[in-house]
């Protein structure tokens, strides 16, 4: 594309960073970039946290018996893991940070539609943090992120709070995604067909559908179960004319398309990625589209899969089995052309790139082991052992997690204008692979086994595996350490990036970076698709 | 035990449902293994074929064949269905229990499983069954939701309140197996165990000849009782005269206040508000607790609820007792599904 002419160099000096000084000029900024990089340190403190506690689960899980925490320690250890790591670490991750900050510079926008809201957005996101955190720190639930009734109904723990900050910081992803809605639907740059669309820009786009639709129903449930246990309404509890089930239906009407909520931009970051490092516009663009358009629609009538021997009708089973398929089929199609970009490309190797191929083969493994357990008699072993838990580890830490991290490499420069060191990049991308394979597969092994999820005690035949994937854990977090350490030294001591250091041909590249505060100088003209590589390189652009 | 279940840990196969199971469970598993594999492998071939030689090198767009990208989709569209067909085919079998399994109650609580033959003894955590015959477990729960699981018979049902789920099992090994609950339920969810002890038919029969005879005191139910009475079915009957059920349900085939009790079970009836409706466990439950949801056909909807007066166990009993009044021994249908 044309960038060349759709911005005039300014003064370098000037960035989004420092346009503006102090940090009440942070706390009150209305600029997306701000908000996404206010909304990065938000969910990297999540992952922190969330980690610790991960950390401090496997410890236990060391040996069969109670070793370092009580019983009632460990169950709330592994409901705020859940908790913190879902609702404030994966669902902002991707589209919060880099939907904020990379979503109007694709569309060639100043900012998103509603910047106000979207400061409000990330405020909501902060009380409803705080609102867990003082619900962990006073009390703690020990229901699992779940929150089935009537335990969670009935427990003595302090369920209340941390309902109400899950539901305040679902307030806050509604916020963000009808802004993305709005904000592609009537902010796109001249030119700037749907066909020509960044394929990140169609994928937050179905994430923000479902950001939009199902995450009322959450808020709803949350708050019933909320007043079910402060109050002791009936609804759930079938003493008074209640009904369990019903919880459970509308939990997962939310909790599974949420997995979309986190997988969809992911998947969108994948495939700037892949062609950025293959240089290549993304094999079947169209395909890959409409297939997010595809998971964002069947997601929402899948739910069932959760429940096959929960206690409803087969007929019910065979109906969300069937449909749970579909969504394998339209992840293969990303995952087929994802890797017919690579063909007849020029790929290089980079950090982003060594995550995207952690990407492509744990979303394979992933995803088809979640197909096995939408085969429903399969599911009769599986459910509620460690296969569900490997599974979506597998999901959630081998495809968002590698997207996320992906992203992270791939849009630092864009962000703060300095590279991290390759090297260390692609080390701690090597550990951070191994050590997640052995975390998880003995975790599969485990379900396979027969080991059920949430337990604190369990007999000595799964003791074996478990130290194997406590070990992969330790591993793991070695790999984040690393990452936390030299991108934090990266920020001041980085080497100058320059505007575009991967020669990327994405539309996010056609400004400088890091951005003015504004996004461009001049609004840009788009002419073609992104990532068209068939023409020499802009030279202007990557030197400056 | 196979290399392949060594490699794939899968516990020994001790019951009729896993030997058909585990077929499909190695089906899936190995093409997963195979097609994960597949796409890394080739990816990593692509990159080292078309590497970057020159930095910023241009490329030639490739668009994809329409013949591919159906591929893309039919193949493992074709494979996702061939699984749920089976799949699917072995699940509706686990919801299908034979008509002549032995019925066994199995009611969970924080934290322990406790068993109740209808016509025989009921115990804790130790469920014995007969090796070879079908057992179908109604399972219920008197708190919270918990689950019931047996590795080695790939068998697991949630225990709900205040309804009744099933599910069944052929035995085909004799031995202990370990019953893990499967449904977080609290602080010692990881320590509610209990055991499925398979005897070989003729020491079951010992067994329970012995047990009826109230000559065994296991500790399982007082041994000075008389076998008739400490069953669920003598317990049923007491239960409806203490109750007062019998004031409006007839034990001899006379519609009264309510429909006779005689031949109802089994029986398929018209409802008042339109419809029909199977009457098996979980309709007798529900009728208990919330009567005036679901009332037959030509009855006034007048009888109270016995929600929070009778135990899940006293519901269980009356069951069995209104099950016991059958003129013939039940060729129907048994229910399928779980409500």
């Amino acid at each position: 594309m044309n960038g060349a002419e759709a911005w005039a160099p300014g003064p370098p000096e000037r960035t989004y960073l420092n346009a503006r000084r102090g940090v009440v000029s942070w706390l009150t900024t209305r600029d997306h970039k701000r908000i996404g990089l206010m909304f990065l340190m938000g969910s990297l403190t999540a992952l922190l946290i969330g980690g610790a506690m991960a950390m401090a689960i496997r410890l236990e899980l060391l040996s069969p018996g109670p070793s370092v925490m009580d019983a009632l320690t460990y169950n709330r250890f592994f409901t705020l893991h859940g908790v913190v790591m879902i609702f404030l670490f994966m669902v902002p991750a991707i589209p919060s940070v880099f939907g904020n900050f990379l979503l109007p510079i694709m569309l060639g926008a100043k900012d998103v539609a509603f910047p106000r809201l979207n400061l409000a957005s990330f405020y909501l996101y902060l009380a409803g943090a705080a609102l867990a955190l003082w619900g962990m720190i006073h009390g703690g639930a020990d229901t699992g992120w779940t929150f089935y009734a009537p335990y969670s109904t009935t427990t003595p723990t302090q369920v209340a709070p941390i309902l109400l900050g899950v539901f305040t910081v679902g307030m806050s992803s509604i916020f963000t995604g009808l802004n993305f809605i709005v904000t592609i639907h009537t902010m796109r740059a001249p030119g700037l067909s749907w066909g020509r669309l960044p394929l990140f820009v169609w994928a937050v786009y179905g994430a923000s559908i479902i950001q939009v639709l199902a995450t009322p129903v959450l808020g709803l449930v949350l708050l019933l179960v909320a007043a079910e246990h402060t109050f002791g309404f009936g609804l759930f509890d079938p003493a008074r004319g209640g009904d369990p089930l019903l919880m459970q239906h509308l939990f997962w009407f939310y909790s599974h398309p949420t997995v979309y909520i986190q997988v969809l931009p992911a998947m969108g970051v994948i495939s700037e990625v892949v062609a950025c490092f293959s240089r290549r516009p993304v094999f079947g663009y169209r395909m890959v589209a409409a297939s997010s358009l595809g998971i964002a629609l069947v997601g929402f009538f899948v739910w069932g899969h959760h429940m096959f021997i929960a206690g409803q009708s087969t007929f019910d089973s065979g109906v969300f089995g069937v449909l749970s398929m579909m969504v394998g089929v339209f992840t293969a199609i990303k995952v087929f052309n994802w890797v017919g970009t690579l063909y007849r490309g020029a790929v290089s190797f980079t950090t982003p790139f060594a995550y995207l191929m952690g990407f492509l083969y744990f979303l394979v493994f992933g995803g088809m082991t979640g197909v096995a357990v939408a085969t429903v008699s399969l599911d009769v072993h599986w459910h509620d052992t460690y296969f569900v838990v490997a599974h979506f580890h597998f999901i959630m830490v081998g495809g968002v997690m590698m997207a996320f991290l992906a992203a992270l490499h791939y849009w630092f420069p864009k962000m703060f204008g300095r590279r991290y060191p390759e090297g260390w990049g692609l080390v701690s991308a090597v550990l951070i692979i191994l050590g997640f394979n052995a975390t998880f597969v003995p975790q599969f092994l485990l379900g396979n086994l027969g080991m059920p999820r949430r337990y604190y005690q369990y007999p000595e035949r799964f003791e074996a595996l478990n130290v194997a994937s406590s070990a992969g854990a330790t591993l793991l977090a070695f790999g984040f350490l690393l990452i936390l350490v030299y991108l934090l030294l990266s920020l001041r001591y980085g080497e100058k990036a320059g505007d575009n250091p991967w020669l990327s041909k994405g539309f996010e590249w056609n400004t400088r970076s890091p951005p003015p505060e504004h996004n461009f100088e001049r609004m840009p003209i788009i002419e073609g698709a992104p990532h068209d590589y068939g023409a020499p390189p802009e030279v202007a652009h990557a030197t400056r | 035990m196979s290399l392949l279940d060594q490699l794939l840990f899968l516990p020994e196969r001790a019951s009729t449902f896993a030997e058909q199971v585990d077929q499909l469970h190695y089906f899936v598993v190995l093409t997963t293994i195979v097609a994960s594999t597949a796409v890394g492998v080739t990816a990593l071939l692509l990159f080292v074929r078309f590497r970057q030689r020159t930095v910023g090198q241009q490329t030639v767009p490739v668009h994809p064949p329409i013949w591919l990208e159906a591929l893309f989709v039919v193949v493992p569209l074709a494979f996702f269905l061939v699984w749920f067909g089976i799949g699917y085919r072995d699940y509706l079998l686990l919801s299908t229990p034979p008509k002549d399994a032995m019925d066994v109650y199995v009611m969970g609580k924080q934290w322990m499983w406790q068993f109740a033959y209808p016509d025989g003894p009921s115990s804790v955590e130790v469920l014995r069954v007969p090796k070879g015959r079908p057992v179908r477990l109604l399972l219920t729960s008197r708190d919270v939701i918990h689950s019931f699981y047996v590795s080695q018979f790939r068998i697991k049902q949630d225990a709900l309140p205040g309804r009744y789920t099933q599910t069944w099992f052929t035995a085909t090994r004799a031995g202990s197996f370990e019953v893990l609950c499967t449904e977080y339920c609290g602080v010692d969810h990881s320590i509610m165990r209990g055991e499925v002890l398979v005897l070989e038919p003729e020491e079951f029969d010992r067994w329970w000849q012995g047990q009826r005879r109230g000559l065994f005191a296991r500790g399982d139910y007082p041994a000075s009782r008389e076998a008739e009475e400490s069953s669920m079915v003598g317990q049923g009957r007491r239960l409806a005269m203490e109750l007062g059920c019998l004031r409006c349900h007839s034990l001899d085939g006379t519609p009264h206040i309510g429909p006779s009790w005689k031949d109802l079970y089994g029986r398929e009836e018209k409802l008042e508000s339109g419809g029909r409706v199977k009457v098996d466990e979980a309709y007798l439950t529900r009728s208990m607790m919330d009567p005036l949801a679901e009332v037959v056909a030509g009855f006034k909807p007048v009888m109270p609820s016995f929600r929070g007066r009778v135990e899940p166990a006293q519901a269980a009993a009356l069951v069995e007792f209104i099950k016991s009044l059958r003129s013939e021994p039940f060729a129907q249908e048994l229910p399928r599904g779980e409500r």
